[in-house]
């Protein structure tokens, strides 16, 4: 097939980009070259209209080994070992097909953490659906839940933590982004970078089929009303081949076989070899009729854009193949050595052999499209004039169920009940607390980490929101005892070709990079999302954070549970009554106008830090963050899970009630300490000049507010914990 | 003592036993699948996860592996077989205990603490433990278990239940059965009570920074009956 403009439309390019490359290769491409340089130049694999912003972030620390620009991120969490992580998206496959969408971004953000050398040993998840009511909603949660539960259960790691949402915003879009942690020997850790000449290039894991062609090209378009026949476009997981795969390389990383290593995820064979070849400035040859293939007939084209899964590109020391050929074997995989690095700095395909395709390297990486897209600044909206009196008319009780029965508060037992979390054996924080925490493997230390978005406040105010999902994961895993490290997030955010969308884009970028420079919590993967898009409407700008820290000692782990009766409740943080864009605002009053509450990135790190030296000085009890639903949400979670109660102080300020208790103000804490330390408390909180009010006290059983107002904790929990199991059965 | 832990393609808890047998005083060897010989073993222990990848049926593939025949031997023999999950559904595979794992009543994967009461401690697993309810762990999603009436009457009539699911208090009521089992059965044995097949995991349990330590009480007591 002759290739002409209109082919390179159809495969998602625009006529100027592919007169580039007729440009850049001095001729017309052929098909398979026309198909490499789509997958190449795609949002998902180029990052086009991003990477000029993705710049900006801080991207170093002290504690950094790896940035962004490998399979994932790598930091130090001292002894000689590091963690592995990240977090990516797989939002347009997983709103055609639920269960295999999302089982193959479990899969694949898993092979990202193992390709490093790393053995994954936490799963989260952050995944966002459509408004409860609508028609698709129940199906699409129930298919995603299988989804990651089906393939993370077999591979045997546990999700630890998650994040779940509803948003009329995501109707069309739903997004599902999973992130993994692996555990690795700061010097065992494999990068991409192939290097050296005539190094034999092996392909080892699943054979190639014919599914998910043009993935990566799908996961770059919006989606119209024949999204439907996009099906064959999605990936289909095998979890089983998958945790054969992890042993198979862990077993030959154990040696000094390996030079380059690279998975097949996005773009399949073609971005992984490119990759290797690109960063080690080499060339690679690549014989396709080598290539193990599932069907037979597959044509050049099909094989380098398959995007079948559990699939590994290796470039290995010469001699080294028959050892690595045996461990493959032994783990009943397949093996083949397709190819060999040249000095050509051409990727050149052969087929029956004949050459199919020679493109230099350069012209598909470093010649790739970037735009600077026009964007659009969002002004900071004016504060609601909300009267005081309207407060009044609410019984304090009742909007009390109406916001913890609310879909994006409710207990999420029902999902995460479904997800083994508690093999291998160090899981000491399940699902459902501020951070999940693993134990480091026959050490002391324990690793915690969450994925956190506030997609509303995002919404209201890009710049704020971006800052304030960077403190939410920072005061996660603060409030378990964390030091915080380091993050990894994921952008998804609707079209980049519209102002307004990119314009939330650039100053959520803004926000984020703000937040972790002062905070010292610094990016080190990440991956951005796109067109997540029906026709003309994009989702609510969601940025997913990953947030991971360390304890040193995991015994300091901090739950939130109230523990003691007689023990008193401290609130860390100044509670200033901001209601605009609070749960409570939007669904109470329904008034979706106003700005989030404001970040004060100083009052954020000396809370927190406070905060963190009451828990290594041992004198706290437990702690919880405050975030959506205010103090009384976050003090009614604590009565549920340590089945206690409280009785309120009457508040010192000129605010009503329900300022007071449902207010969304950040940067806080609610912490419970045994009255004798109270001196001591204060003394601390003092030195470092942190505000705090004294909550309340820890009693049997009941809430009690202002005196008069009294919840049972069965009342609670029936509040939190039904709707979800209500809603799905 | 020695034990012995068969990994099994997919199995994902053989670390997690290896951990906790080793802990609780044994001397644990790791096995692989495609190894004829069993080394010289006190107990042999088939581990949870999801061999061969649980196609065609849970623990069906694994109960036709090559070791197979020897631990099929080993059990004949009186030797000590211990199957957890998926070590269970394998066991119930080839035969050595009765009846089948059927997917979750709820067609869901269910991941949680439960209760179990431990019917009969005339056996060398339960003997000699103290108490009788237990609080141990679950991840799986074919736990159902169920047989034919004439299985169940001959399972009731030899003692073979080994564990009910219950509540705290050994109440073994259909609304404490997580999974659909028949009777809230969670574990048998074989007629001679030296193959012990149960869904929940003790080996997650094994210390107090887990999900509990009932595991703890079971491994002990499980190795003192051994010596």
């Amino acid at each position: 097939m002759e290739v002409n403009e209109q082919i390179a439309v159809d495969h998602g390019l625009k006529k100027e980009e592919y007169k580039k490359i007729c440009d850049l290769l001095k001729r017309v491409p052929n098909l398979t070259e026309l198909g490499i340089f789509s997958a190449m130049w795609n949002e998902h694999c180029s990052y086009k209209s991003s990477r000029l912003h993705l710049k900006k972030l801080p991207t170093s620390g002290k504690k950094v080994i790896q940035g962004p620009g490998e399979n994932a991120g790598v930091i130090d969490i001292e002894d000689g070992d590091a963690i592995v992580f990240k977090i990516e998206s797989h939002n347009h496959p997983s709103f055609i097909e639920p269960y295999q969408g999302a089982a193959t971004g479990v899969g694949g953000i898993m092979r990202d953490v193992f390709t490093m050398g790393a053995r994954p040993i936490a799963n989260l998840n952050s995944i966002h659906f459509g408004s409860s009511q609508h028609k698709k909603t129940k199906n699409l949660l129930r298919g995603v839940v299988h989804g990651i539960g089906g393939y993370g259960n077999c591979m045997g790691v546990p999700t630890i933590a998650g994040q779940t949402s509803f948003d009329s915003s995501y109707n069309g879009n739903i997004l599902v982004n999973a992130m993994t942690l692996g555990l690795v020997k700061k010097n065992k850790i494999f990068y991409s970078k192939a290097a050296g000449l005539n190094k034999p290039v092996i392909y080892v894991g699943s054979k190639t089929g014919r599914d998910g062609i043009h993935g990566a090209s799908m996961a770059s378009a919006s989606f119209d009303e024949k999204i439907e026949e996009k099906k064959p476009t999605v990936q289909v997981g095998d979890p089983f081949t998958e945790k054969l795969l992890l042993e198979a390389c862990l077993e030959l990383m154990a040696g000094d076989s390996i030079i380059a290593i690279q998975d097949m995820g996005a773009a399949g064979l073609t971005s992984s070899s490119i990759e290797m070849a690109s960063k080690g400035n080499l060339g690679i040859e690549l014989n396709l009729n080598k290539v193990p293939c599932r069907e037979s007939k597959m044509t050049p084209y099909e094989i380098m854009l398959s995007e079948s899964q559990e699939r590994m590109l290796i470039v290995l020391e010469n001699g080294k193949e028959e050892l690595a050929k045996k461990i493959f074997d032994k783990w009943d995989l397949d093996f083949a050595i397709i190819g060999k690095t040249t000095n050509t700095k051409n990727i050149e395909l052969y087929y029956d052999e004949k050459q199919v395709a020679s493109i230099p390297i350069n012209t598909l990486v470093e010649n790739s499209p970037m735009y600077d897209r026009k964007w659009k600044k969002t002004k900071l909206p004016k504060k609601n004039l909300i009267k005081k009196e309207e407060f009044k008319k609410f019984k304090i009780k009742e909007v009390l169920n109406k916001i913890l029965s609310n879909p994006n508060v409710c207990s999420k037992e029902w999902i995460w009940q479904q997800y083994d979390h508690t093999v291998m054996g160090d899981t000491i924080q399940k699902p459902g607390g501020d951070s999940g925490v693993v134990r480091v493997h026959g050490t002391d230390k324990a690793v915690a980490a969450t994925v956190d978005s506030s997609a509303i406040y995002c919404w209201a105010h890009p710049l704020t929101g971006g800052k304030q999902v960077v403190c939410e994961s920072w005061r996660n895993l603060i409030s378990v005892g964390a030091t915080p490290i380091a993050i990894t997030n994921c952008l998804n955010f609707g079209s980049p070709e519209k102002e307004e969308n990119m314009g939330e884009f650039v100053e959520c970028v803004q926000g984020i990079g703000e937040a972790c420079e002062y905070l010292k919590f610094p990016v080190v993967s990440g991956n951005v999302s796109f067109y997540n898009q029906t026709k003309e409407i994009g989702i609510k700008p969601t940025p997913s954070i990953g947030g991971v820290g360390l304890i040193k000692d995991y015994k300091q782990m901090i739950t939130m549970d109230f523990k003691e009766i007689n023990n008193l409740v401290l609130i860390i943080g100044k509670t200033e009554g901001h209601i605009d864009q609070s749960l409570f605002a939007r669904n109470i009053l329904d008034e979706k106008n106003g700005p989030p509450p404001e970040i004060n990135l100083f009052n954020e790190k000396n809370n927190g830090e406070t905060v963190l030296q009451l828990i290594k000085n041992n004198l706290v009890r437990s702690v919880h963050d405050v975030s959506i639903g205010g103090i009384i949400t976050a003090v009614s979670k604590m009565c549920i899970k340590g089945n206690k109660g409280i009785e309120f102080n009457k508040p010192k300020y000129f605010m009503s009630e329900i300022e007071y208790l449902f207010s969304e103000d950040q940067g806080r804490y609610v912490i419970e300490i045994e009255s004798k330390n109270l001196k001591k408390v204060e003394s601390i909180l003092d030195k470092n000049s942190v505000h705090f009010d004294e909550l309340g006290k820890i009693i049997d059983k009941n809430m009690i507010i202002n005196g008069k107002t009294k919840v049972t904790i069965d009342e609670l929990k029936s509040y939190n914990t039904n709707w979800l199991t209500n809603y799905m059965n | 003592m020695k034990s012995a832990v068969i990994t099994f393609p997919g199995s994902n808890c053989d670390r997690d036993m290896h951990v906790a047998l080793n802990k609780f005083g044994f001397k644990n060897q790791m096995v692989w699948h495609n190894d004829i010989e069993l080394p010289k073993s006190d107990l042999v222990v088939l581990p949870g996860g999801f061999s061969y990848g649980d196609y065609l049926r849970c623990g069906s593939m694994a109960s036709k592996s090559k070791i197979m025949q020897s631990v099929i031997n080993f059990a004949k023999s009186g030797g000590l077989v211990m199957g957890i999950c998926n070590g269970f559904q394998i066991l119930v595979e080839s035969g050595l205990v009765p009846g089948v794992l059927l997917r979750n009543k709820y067609l869901e994967f269910i991941c949680k603490n439960v209760f179990v009461k431990i019917d009969n401690k005339n056996n060398p697993y339960f003997k000699n433990l103290d108490k009788e309810v237990f609080e141990f762990h679950i991840a799986h999603n074919e736990g159902n278990y169920f047989c034919t009436n004439d299985q169940l009457k001959e399972i009731e009539d030899n003692n073979q239940v080994a564990i009910y699911y219950c509540n705290d208090n050994g109440k073994t009521e259909e609304k404490f059965n997580p999974n659909g089992s028949l009777k809230n059965i969670a574990g048998i044995f074989n007629k001679e009570k030296n193959v012990l097949g149960m869904m929940p995991h003790p080996e997650r349990m094994i210390d107090q920074s887990l999900s509990g330590e009932d595991g703890s009480l079971f491994f002990k007591n499980l190795i003192n009956n051994i010596k």
